[in-house]
Order: C-alpha cells, then structure tokens, then sequence
C-alpha cells in the first residue's frame, strides 16, 4: 500500500489544518494544457489531487464536469493517456497522493487487473468509482487493496447508521463525504447539516472524511474546514477551465493560471 | 467442463441482481439505499394479492386487456411457411407494450406514498404511458427526453404535455435516449425523498429488470392461454423486437421453460452491421460493459466510452440490452439476430398491405425477421410475432424514407 495519502493526512494533523483535495479532469481541456494545470496544482495549495477519467455517460456529474469529460473525449483522451499524465506528473512529484476517479465501464474494458497494475505502476494512490457502491466490491474494490491502491468510498446524506458500517468496510485512504443530494457542482451545500452529518460519521470511521460536491468559494472552503478532515473542489475549477478557453474551445496561457489562481484563493479558505 | 443445463430459465436473477454474470446494482451511493427499499416494497407488493388484484383490474379496465392472439392469414399465405399470428399490444390503451409495465410501477409507487414521477423517453411511447398514468392517479411527472428526439418525435411530445407532464430535454452528450436515463438519474439523486424513477425497460440497476419483466410476463402469460385456445397446443416459435428488450422478455420469459419453443430476438441492424456506428445491436456488434446500473453488451469504442446506436426506429437506437437478454444469449436459450432499417420498412409496408394492421416500427424488425424465418418453416409451425405497437408515431418517419412530404 502506498503512504502518500496517509503521510499527507499525517502531516496535516501536526500543522492543524484541513487538506484541500482539488479535482480536475484528466485531458481537460487538451493533453499537454492538462498536464500543466495538473503539475502547478501542488504549488497552488492543493494537497491532494483527483485526476478525473473522462467518461462519455457521467450519471453523478452535473454540467461542468460533463463538459469537461466531453472536452477532454474531443481532444483525444484515453485511459492510456490519462495514465501517462499521471506518470509525466510523478517525474516531477513524488509525494502528493493522487486519486483516479472516474467511472467503471472504461476500466472494466481495459481490464481490472491491467489497470490496476498500470494505474499503480504510474504512481496512483487511491481510486474513487462512483457507480461501485459496497454492493459490487468484489468487482474493483477488494482486487484494488489487494493492488495495494487506497479505494475510497463515497458517502452521502443517504448513508443512515444502519447503512454506515457497510459502506466503511472495504475502505481506506479517506473518506469523499457527498455533501448534498444531488450531482457535482450544482447546489450548495447546507453548511450545518454537512457539520452535523460528518460528526455523525466519525462515530463509524477513524479515517479522515473530506467533503465535496458544491463547493465554490474560499468562504465554504473555510466553514467546511472547521468540520472536517479536508476539502474538495472539483467543478468551480473544471468551470475555470472552461471559461479560460478561446471562442473556439482552445486552451490559451491562461488556462492553467486561472484554475491555479482558484485554488490558492480557496486555499487561503482552507487554511483558515 | 460442459456447462450444466438449468432446471429452469425462469430463476433469475440471484440475491446479488444478476443473471449469469449480467445485471447488478451499479449505482451511486447516494442512491444505493433507495434500490434497497424499492427492491423490498416490489418484493411485498408481489406477495400481496390486493396489489395484485388491483393490478389486475387497471389491467383489464383501463389497458383493456388480454389483447388479442390474431392469425394473421394473409402474412402467413404470402410467406408461404409458418402460420403466424400477431399478439396485439398495439391495440392497448396508448398504443404499445409500454403501459403493461407503467400500470405496475405506478400502483407501486402509490404504495411506497411516492408523489412524484419521473421517467426517461426515446420514442416517446413510455413517456406518454407513464404521463398517462400519472395523469389518472393525480401524480406529478417529469419526463426527460433527448433533445434530438423532441425535434423528432413532436406528437409524442405534445401529447405527453396534454396529459399533464413537464418535459425535460436532455441536453448532455449525444441528446438522445441514454443520456435522458442519465438525466434521469441525476434528477432521482437531487430528489430521492419523493421520486419514484419509472423505467421503460428491462434494464437498469436491481430491481428493475426483474421487476419490469415480471410486469410485461403478461404478453407471454396471455399468448400461452390463447395459443392453447385457438390451436390446442404451445407456438413453436417466438419472434420479437430488442431495444432494451422489454416486449420481448414479457413474449419470451414465460415460455423459456418451454424447451419446443424456439425464441427470436431482433435487434435493430440500422444501416448494416458491418458499418462501424450505424446500428443499434448490442448482442450481435457490442461487448459486456456497465452503463445505467447494471453490466450488459454494450456499444462502445476500445476506450469503453459509449457509442450512439442508429436505427430508424427511435425505440431501439438503445446502445444498451437489458441483462437478461445478454444472459440468455450466453446460454444460448435465445437466438438473436437483426434486421435493417430497410427490411424493417419493407415489412412496414407489407403488413399495412396485407394486414390493414400499421405497425410501429420497432415490432417492423420482427416482421422483417419472420419474413425471413418462416418461409422455412412447415405449414404446422405456428409462429407468434409480437405486434409490441402501432405505427401512428413513425408515419413522419416512413413518409420522409419513402420520400413522401406530409
């Protein structure tokens, strides 16, 4: 098993502070564009990374990311490719965990066992699969820890106590606390039922829970940061993409300035 | 080691939701403990005869079934082969197959105190069923419908907006059916406390594809009796329609056991196999995958991202199977072939002609494929084909095909 995330979570807790775990998709908007937004994220406070593996039918994500997916699927992405990023990415970072998330089909096609080998081999920490509830563990989940790869489970308002120990139990790394009904980046979350929810959790896990789904500014960051383990962000940066993008859908040197810009910004949120 | 036969085809699926290695519950969390409890409500509604009773009576009432076992005596003169007879869900209440399931979700829904309804639509026949039945129980009901079949489909569209229900255009990816499920189920995720989700088909996570079949068995249930009535005997054949497969299962499940009785599913062919993108078989040109909660052939590119299906039938552009289907064409219960788009135009215009009977177009590929099948076939033979709907919809369709301007 790898470390990175532990070590992380780890040395946080002796600085005092929450983790801000940014989401970006793999490929968004063009390989060698993706590659830098990725590479600069560490630099810009972020301190864990989800690299997102563009799917064609994103059933949990709402606009930003699917049409960052479809950006990505456009300029030629491919599982393969996704996994080469994170390599070229770990040539010059060998110590901030990163996370693939996505969805099963493309990994089901390139194999479970292959991709786990590979997803490893390019220096992946943990995987997030959104349509593999505990149900169907031994599909990705029991051969991913055997791989020695983080699988870490997402948790939402609907997980009851009842339900709780079910969904905790094959997992490790972190927890990704779902912090509204609904997709990704879409409502905001309801700042006092996420503090109430994720007291809730802790009674069932000793991991770290991060929360996600919603947040846009460093205000929420901050809020969220008193309650919890970490915070994500995904869509208000794969919206920063897409907003830096010329008429024609094309990366400009500003791309990766912007999302970096809004991740320090919600950094300086994170860090109180 | 050679695989055992199964005591019976009719088990499935396990206490995991799968048939074989099909099916499942591939669903986000969110929605997982919610599959849980409908899964349980669907179990106690089956074991309760009030539910079915009343399910019974909407059945008969409202749908106005059984629908008729007709010989269709011209078809079979003209084939030459087999003697066919249709089974007529064409003739129930808006038009198809589809409201034979929507009844039993529906009262389902009404039992677990679900007060509002939504459901995904291609064609718009499930659509309009499901906003039927909303409308005579007082339900609200949300429709999600790809943005390319609204602009092709209106008059579904209108009267799905005169029984009463929103329709929501799904505007992500390719615009069509899969992305209106996906649509969906982001709609049923945002509003889990109140929705009941309406399936059309016999696909989707666990319960779902069990539970739409055991709705549609009536087609088969029905055909069997009448079959005995009419003939004194079973039919020696099956021929139905695949999108997702939800005609066909309701035709096929009660019979598997039935081992006489050969079964034929046919998948939509559109422009060929052999063209790369522009069919809708997922059997015979697809590959096991997961997309919309459960694993089933799927069209897809080498990278499992999901490809669109062209058929000329907007019901069967799926690019999906229901998982049911996938199993039993691993086990070789059924056999699944194709038509074309152009077989299934030609056996459109055949049946009109010969018939009087306008058929949808989806049920045209199982004519198309009997027009194959029986001409082979004793004059003994009894066929059924299953008339899954009527053509009054796709009259633009085959108008603009047959370069006729309405």
């Amino acid at each position: 098993m790898s470390t990175r995330i532990s070590d992380k979570f780890a040395a946080l807790k002796a600085e005092g502070r929450a983790a801000l775990v940014t989401y970006v998709v793999g490929g968004d908007p063009d390989a060698a564009t993706s590659l830098k937004i990725v590479a600069g994220l560490p630099k810009a406070g972020a301190d864990i990374i989800e690299l997102g593996m563009p799917f064609t039918d994103p059933m949990a994500d709402g606009p930003a990311i699917q049409a960052g997916g479809l950006r990505a699927l456009a300029s030629g992405a491919t599982m393969k490719k996704t996994l080469a990023l994170l390599k070229a990415f770990r040539k010059g970072d060998a110590t901030t965990p990163v996370v693939l998330m996505g969805y099963y089909n493309p990994i089901y096609v390139y194999g479970v066992e292959k991709f786990l080998k590979d997803a490893k081999a390019a220096g992946a920490d943990g995987l997030i699969v959104v349509d593999l509830p505990p149900e169907e563990d031994d599909e990705l989940c029991l051969p991913a820890m055997e791989a020695g790869l983080n699988f870490i489970r997402l948790a939402t308002p609907t997980t009851d106590d009842a339900r709780a120990p079910a969904v905790f139990r094959n997992t490790s790394g972190f927890v990704y606390y779902v912090s509204v009904l609904g997709i990704t980046g879409t409502k905001a979350p309801d700042l006092k039922s996420v503090a109430a929810n994720v007291k809730r959790l802790k009674g069932h896990t000793a991991l770290p829970i991060c929360v996600g789904f919603g947040v846009k500014t460093a205000e929420q960051a901050r809020t969220i940061a008193t309650h919890a383990d970490g915070v994500v962000v995904g869509s208000a940066l794969v919206s920063a993409v897409e907003k830096s993008l010329t008429r024609q859908g094309k990366a400009t040197a500003a791309t990766p300035r912007a999302v970096h810009k809004l991740v320090a910004e919600i950094a300086k949120g994170v860090r109180g | 080691m050679t695989e055992l036969t199964p005591n019976s085809y009719r088990t499935g699926p396990d206490e995991k939701g799968l048939f074989g290695i099909y099916g499942g519950r591939f669903v986000a969390e969110t929605l997982m403990p919610l599959i849980l409890q409908l899964e349980q409500a669907y179990k106690d509604a089956k074991a309760d005869p009030a539910f079915k009773a009343e399910l019974n009576s909407f059945l008969e009432h409202y749908v106005g079934r059984p629908s008729p076992l007709y010989f269709a005596e011209r078809l079979t003169e003209h084939l030459g082969g087999a003697k066919i007879y249709f089974k007529r869900e064409d003739l129930n209440h808006t038009g198809a197959h589809k409201i034979n399931n929507v009844m039993g979700q529906i009262l389902l829904a009404r039992r677990m105190g679900k007060k509002r309804i939504i459901a995904e639509t291609g064609a718009g026949q499930h659509g309009v069923a499901t906003a039927t039945a909303c409308a005579r129980f007082g339900l609200k009901c949300v429709i999600y419908m790809g943005e390319v079949d609204i602009a092709r489909q209106m008059p579904n569209v209108f009267r799905m907006k005169l029984l009463g229900a929103e329709v929501v255009p799904a505007k992500s990816g390719s615009r069509t059916l899969k992305d209106a499920l996906n649509e969906a189920l982001r709609d049923w995720v945002a509003n889990v406390e109140d929705t009941f989700y309406c399936i059309g088909t016999v696909a989707g996570p666990a319960p779902y594809p069990e539970m739409v079949r055991d709705f549609q068995c009536i087609i088969g249930d029905e055909t069997k009796r009448q079959m005995m009535a009419h003939e004194g005997r079973l039919p020696d054949s099956l021929v139905a329609a695949i999108g997702g497969g939800s005609n066909a299962m309701g035709l096929f499940h009660p019979f598997l056991d039935d081992r006489s009785v050969e079964i034929y599913g046919v998948e939509a062919a559109g422009l060929g196999l052999k063209t790369k993108d522009k069919h809708a078989a997922s059997i015979s040109g697809g590959k096991p995958g997961v997309l919309h909660g459960n694993r089933t052939y799927l069209l897809m590119d080498d990278d499992g991202q999901i490809t669109e299906g062209h058929s000329i039938s907007a019901g069967l552009d799926y690019p999906g199977i229901g998982p049911e289907h996938a199993w039993l064409n691993d086990i070789g219960r059924v056999t699944y072939g194709s038509a074309t788009d152009k077989e299934a135009l030609e056996a459109f215009k055949l049946c009109c002609a010969l018939e009087g009977i306008i058929p949808a177009l989806e049920p045209s590929h199982a004519i198309a494929y009997a027009m194959k099948l029986a001409p082979k076939k004793p004059k003994d033979h009894l066929m059924v084909i299953n008339m899954s709907g009527r053509g009054d919809k796709d009259i633009f369709t085959v108008a603009d095909h047959l370069g006729v301007k309405l």
